[in-house]
């Protein structure tokens, strides 16, 4: 018997069917891949290096830069964990405006993922479609946060601003018209022979597997496994709210097809049930409302009692003492933890002097010493983030947990055995995001 | 996200780690590292504190400049390690997508010399994981002595998020195998103005 001969194949790091910059090697026998690796790496950023040398609040505009296609997740999930090492609560508004952005934002990912998957394999209407719907909810983002795609809505203690006048209509009229955008393109494709035959049992990974993988997120779904962290570990109002979490059976292309489908309409239910559900009130902590206990004293010396009950009295942890060394030369009007409101920076000097004292170095927030894994579902899985403080005014360490990391270990395993055009289909599916991926 | 965090010295990780595994623990989560050697140090200072004028900009009062004893105040204690690797686990029923046992960080205090073993062969996404741990802090796997760095280079010299890595640091700029200047004039005037180690 004669032994077939191998041939090698790059694929990327610059290829039109690789979402961003990756490198497939892919060892051929004619068109069969026998062994397929992956090297990552080509958009590293240095986010973790980056956010050590910045102070809190200096980090989330870097967070935007992971996953870029839904960066409001990751503003979310960062300061969830800083609030969770600092101890403290966002408003109830606050919670529910961080939910209406995450799941925007996943809608926008998912519509993302499969327009381009769709596309890939030939169905260019489908993208043009889906890309439509995803422009309604950039106009929607656009208004929220003042840009597309460099978001930086949520500040540490809240997010940066309300919802803009009329936003809840708008947000109603653009889900019923991506809902109407969604079905025909489920018209164009679930049915499609063209396309079931590139995806229907391709890329098929098994339960097992993907467990021992690490893999989540609707990748995990596709297998059965209804893992979701806002089912299995609640965070901000998720449970309050009424959603399902929708699984598949095979694992394969197709399945990961449907549960993104699925899920944008789960998505558009939460958005829909958040809007009639939202409380009034203060959007984010206010500056002034963390407080030490020496400065309620001084506060009270001062006869300013007014002020009082808008303070929350913040204790020494150590017991030792008014907490005062913690504080020394912190040099804002308040060791607060809260950014001023932006109508506040620019209405007046004492809101732009705080502006400026919460983010420059060494002056600003302060979080005290402590570790915390804090995890939000991201459109890809279980996006998490690791936040080391040693109490001074920048994070110690902060490590992200990109969640298609897992998928891409995984991709040998996918794409072994199969052949060069099931490359495009399976990797498609996987929605790798390079800058959540590299970091 | 509530989880149960236990330290177990490196060299019985691998074993403590097949016991979990064992135990019901089915996905290793995440695994990474923290270098703990300025921890309760304060922040490294960005050189300007010295200099910082008093009373510059107008804001603030003058008589926090030019001091830096604020940036130690109010610091944890240091750790006896210099790093710690951490391998964070959870159970997940495949039947339910619940998780029926809390979460586990498991750490693994390290200093230069410690014997770390690969967990591999029970994880298999810790391949990647312990290549990045590599890249990003140079912790050695003892059965994987040939171990490929995860996202940069190889001609990366250093691990870059050791806190002894200096954050202006340059690295050399890599060309051709051979050796041969590259047909790249921007390329090879700044190679000459970046000093080889």
């Amino acid at each position: 018997m004669t032994r077939k001969k191998t041939y090698f194949l790059n694929m990327g790091p610059a290829h039109p069917a690789m979402h961003g910059v990756i490198r497939l090697i892919l060892e051929l026998e004619g068109e069969l891949i026998v062994k397929c690796e992956a090297e990552i790496g080509y958009l590293h950023r240095a986010f973790e290096k980056h956010a050590e040398t910045e102070t809190w609040n200096n980090a989330i505009p870097y967070t935007d830069r992971l996953n870029y296609v839904s960066p409001l997740i990751n503003n979310s999930g960062f300061c969830g964990a800083v609030e969770r090492i600092a101890g403290v609560t966002i408003p109830e508004r606050a919670q529910y405006l961080r939910v209406i952005a995450s799941e925007l934002s996943r809608v926008a990912d998912h519509l993302t993922c499969i327009g381009a998957n769709a596309m890939e394999l030939g169905a260019f209407t489908v993208f043009l479609y889906l890309m439509e719907g995803r422009e309604y909810l950039y106009q929607l983002i656009d208004e929220l946060c003042g840009a597309r795609v460099t978001t930086d809505y949520t500040r540490i203690g809240g997010v940066k601003g309300d919802l803009p006048e009329g936003f809840a209509q708008r947000c109603l009229g653009a889900s019923s018209k991506i809902r109407r955008l969604v079905a025909d393109s489920e018209a164009l494709l679930t049915k499609n022979r063209l396309f079931l035959d590139r995806v229907e049992g391709v890329g098929i990974i098994s339960q097992a597997d993907a467990l021992a993988y690490g893999i989540t997120g609707p990748f995990l779904r596709s297998t059965g496994v209804a893992y979701d962290v806002r089912r299995a570990h609640p965070y901000l109002v998720y449970d309050r709210l009424d959603f399902e979490v929708p699984v598949g059976s095979r694992g394969d292309n197709l399945d990961r097809y449907l549960c993104r489908l699925a899920e944008i309409g789960q998505s558009l239910r939460i958005v829909e049930q958040c809007l009639r559900r939202m409380p009034e009130g203060p959007v984010a902590l206010s500056p002034w409302e963390m407080k030490d206990a020496f400065a309620f004293q001084d506060m009270g010396k001062a006869g300013s009692t007014a002020l009082l009950p808008r303070c929350l009295a913040r204790t020494c942890r150590t017991l030792e003492g008014s907490g005062r060394d913690r504080a020394a030369g912190v040099m804002t009007a308040d060791p607060a933890l809260a950014m001023p409101p932006k109508e506040q920076t620019y209405g007046n000097i004492e809101g732009l002097m705080n502006q400026f004292e919460t983010v420059m170095w060494s002056w600003g927030v302060r979080v005290p010493a402590g570790e915390v894994y804090h995890a939000v579902e991201g459109g890809n899985g279980e996006l998490g983030f690791h936040v080391v403080s040693d109490g001074s005014d920048r994070a110690y360490r902060v490590r992200c947990r990109p969640p298609c990391l897992f998928i891409m270990a995984a991709l040998p395993k996918l794409l072994e055995g199969a052949y060069v055009a099931d490359v495009v289909a399976t990797f498609g599916s996987v929605n790798m995001i390079a800058g959540e991926l590299d970091r | 996200m509530k989880f149960e965090t236990r330290t177990v010295a490196s060299a019985q990780a691998f074993d403590a780690l097949r016991q979990l595994r064992a135990d019901g623990y089915n996905v290793l989560v995440d695994l990474t590292a923290v270098d703990y050697s300025r921890y309760g140090a304060g922040p490294e200072p960005m050189g300007w504190e010295r200099e910082f004028p008093a009373g510059a900009c107008g804001i603030g009062s003058s008589a926090g400049a030019g001091r830096t004893d604020f940036l130690t105040a109010g610091a944890p204690e240091p750790k006896p390690h210099r790093f710690e690797a951490v391998y964070r686990l959870a159970c997940v029923d495949p039947a339910t997508g619940l998780e029926t046992m809390p979460r586990l960080e498991l750490r693994a205090p390290y200093d230069e010399g410690s014997v770390l073993l690969s967990v591999r062969s029970i994880w298999p996404n810790a391949d990647w994981l312990e290549r990045e741990v590599w890249d990003m802090f140079g912790l050695r796997f003892e059965d994987r002595p040939d171990i490929k760095r995860l996202l940069l280079y190889e001609e990366f010299v250093g691990h870059p998020l050791r806190k002894d890595y200096p954050l202006k640091q340059r690295q050399p700029l890599i060309g051709p195998e051979s050796g041969a200047l590259p047909d790249s004039p921007s390329f090879n005037s700044a190679r000459q103005e970046i000093p080889f180690e």
